[in-house]
């Protein structure tokens, strides 16, 4: 249909976004007019049918759509894991055996084991000191919100917003436009190219994603803190330990299922970060991390069966954390 | 409330509450120094730290209409992929909630066997990395769905327009929009639903009349959710767009644009901030909604 490749000589904008406006304002009218359509029929059928069709009604597009999308693709996934590039036909264990032998992707999983391992704890725990610097803090509103403000931004953006502060220059009497260059010189180090060096690189990628999630962990578990009953805090004071002692004796005890919360959903957004190693390496100089090399393997590549079977190493690694998880809350509530 | 009130401010340290502004100040330096790049002129910029600016103040919109409306080489303006997102995010924000608010209200207010289990279903899905349901969906987009010959799904022609890109971000926020939705029509009074069943409304009616205008919060909390996550989104964009133009977000164009030597830091600073300008706009007015929804969603309610 729309296939045309684009060029910039051959189309206008305009030309560009009319069809796609065209299309944008039909399809909001006719989803529009459509459930107006039903809920105008189905509000005057027969109580009998009325029985049956407010499943079909409410309950059957979002399940049918998740069916398709969500459940039935995750088994076709699995299935292809074991298959050959194209799906043609079994190959056993084979894309597992080369995920786990290439040289290559043993340091995707390596790095994709340490962001999993850096990022939740480095973010909760500067979240955790955010929030009790700032819970008895006046105006703490105004620091919050710039904490916080880096989760409004994409990783594309982050990516571009870092990548110029790690620019390097090589020649080292020009003056430096990456503000990372311009600090070390200024304390006396040649800098490094900094997002060529490995293991360096790996790290100053993950401080990306640090600075994203901090202001996420920051505002969950200062909501927390604010569920702390007072009382409970005075009476601890009262009976003679410091603020700092209180604070690890008597709230992170009390919140402690929320920090578990905090920290295993970042673990599930880190294992699956793409945007910011995609946007500021391309996942080269050893800077790979699994979604990364999925999605090479599957689109670069075309090879389905080694991009499948990295996606279900992802499953894999989600399923013990959500574990972890559940089991937590399961102990906290019986614990009450 | 008066106790608790001294008890803080008792409590308050004012080396805590310095230390909380340094961080403060270190966790805005990355965006601001993007966004004082962004004004400086080309010249400025590739010779020098945007630190110098304050020493050298020139200001330059240049960066900007040079980004949003000269196309460069065979790539079109970046004000293109700006509608772009626009038009791919309005109805992947729509079309979710829409159907998530049907399902969560059916889920919380029907009462039919196996509902326990489907909601614990819908729950355990937004366990799936996307990552695992790419290729299969994709596939189903270009070609369709048959087994053995018998189509169950025909291929409807839609690869390289913007219909994929909705489906497939409705696809992926209904789990936690649902799980959500369901958990606040939860709370709405039993009273209420009973009183209206009494009085002969019936389910629809019930659905239009109480519990959509009820929802409007929690619609609003979700909605900025899902709206930055799709401004926001760049796997999606990149691949069920199709790989064409004509349909892909912002992110697609940055990404790219980051890529490619063609591009210097005057167009990449100026581009990367149009295209955080929308979610910012919308973080600062509705962040109380978007705190919201962030804490139903991670707190156990």
């Amino acid at each position: 249909m729309l296939h045309i490749p684009f060029a910039a000589g051959r189309k206008t904008p305009w030309e560009v976004i009319y069809p796609n406006l065209f299309l944008l304002i039909i399809s909001l009218v006719v989803f529009a007019a459509i459930i107006y359509l039903v809920f105008l029929i189905a509000s005057r059928a027969s109580v009998r049918v009325q029985e049956w069709l407010k499943y079909v009604v409410f309950l059957v597009p979002a399940t049918l759509l998740l069916v398709i999308g969500l459940v039935y693709p995750t088994f076709r996934t699995v299935l292809m894991s074991f298959m050959n590039d194209d799906s043609t036909e079994f190959v056993g264990l084979d894309n597992y055996v080369w995920s786990f032998t290439i040289p290559e992707i043993l340091i995707v999983l390596r790095n994709t084991a340490i962001w999993v391992f850096v990022v939740p704890i480095v973010s909760t725990l500067l979240g955790l000191a955010i929030a009790y610097m700032t819970d008895r803090m006046k105006r703490a509103a105004v620091v919050k919100s710039l904490i916080f403000l880096p989760m409004a931004i994409s990783f594309v953006g982050a990516g571009v917003i870092w990548k110029f502060i790690y620019d390097y220059q090589p020649n080292l009497t020009k003056p430096d436009i990456g503000l990372f260059s311009a600090l070390s010189k200024s304390i006396g180090i040649d800098p490094p190219n900094w997002l060529l060096e490995a293991p360096l690189n790996t790290f100053l990628l993950i401080v990306v994603m640090v600075w994203i999630q901090t202001g996420f962990a920051m505002v969950v578990l200062s909501a927390a803190m604010k569920n702390v009953p007072e009382e409970v805090v005075e009476a601890a004071m009262l009976d003679g330990a410091g603020v700092f002692k209180t604070f690890i004796r008597v709230t992170i005890p009390m919140i402690r299922a929320t920090i578990v919360v905090v920290l295993t959903t970042i673990s599930i957004g880190t294992l699956k970060v793409f945007d910011i190693v995609r946007t500021m390496t391309g996942g080269n100089f050893q800077t790979n991390v699994i979604a990364n090399e999925m999605y090479s393997q599957t689109f670069r590549q075309m090879n389905y069966g080694h991009g499948s079977a990295l996606a279900v190493i992802l499953l894999v690694c989600v399923i013990p954390i959500i574990a972890y998880n559940l089991r937590q809350l399961k102990i906290e509530r019986t614990e009450r | 409330m008066k106790a608790p009130k001294k008890a803080r401010d008792v409590f308050s340290s004012p080396i805590a509450s310095a230390a909380a502004v340094i961080i403060a100040i270190v966790w805005t330096i990355p965006t601001f120094g993007l966004l004082v790049s962004s004004i400086r002129p080309e010249k400025d910029i590739n010779s020098n730290g945007w630190w110098n600016f304050f020493l050298q103040p020139n200001i330059t919109l240049d960066n900007y209409t040079q980004v949003l409306f000269a196309g460069t080489g065979t790539n079109p303006p970046l004000v293109l992929f700006f509608f772009n997102s626009l038009a791919l995010t309005l109805p992947a924000v729509i079309f979710p909630i829409t159907l998530a608010l049907f399902a969560a209200y059916a889920l919380a207010w029907f009462e039919f066997k196996g509902k326990d289990l489907l909601f614990s279903i819908i729950f355990g899905l937004q366990i799936v990395p996307l990552q695992l349901t790419l290729v299969p969906l994709l596939q189903l987009f270009a070609k369709g769905l048959s087994i053995n010959g018998f189509v169950i799904i025909p291929d409807l022609g839609i690869t390289g327009t913007f219909i994929p890109i909705w489906i497939a971000h409705t696809i992926y926020g209904l789990p936690l929009a649902i799980f959500l939705l369901h958990n606040f029509l939860r709370q709405i009074p039993r009273e209420l639903i009973e009183a209206g069943r009494v009085d002969g409304a019936n389910w629809f009616t019930l659905f239009s009349k109480i519990v959509l205008p009820l929802s409007v919060p929690a619609i609003a909390s979700f909605s900025i959710f899902q709206f930055l996550w799709v401004w926001n989104d760049l796997l999606v964009g990149l691949t069920f767009g199709g790989g064409v133009k004509e349909v892909a977000p912002m992110t697609v164009r940055i990404a790219e644009m980051v890529g490619t030597r063609g591009s210097g830091w005057e167009l990449l600073t100026a581009g990367a901030f149009v295209s955080m300008i929308v979610p910012l706009i919308v973080f600062f007015a509705l962040q109380r909604y978007f705190v919201r929804g962030l804490l139903a969603g991670s707190v156990k309610g």
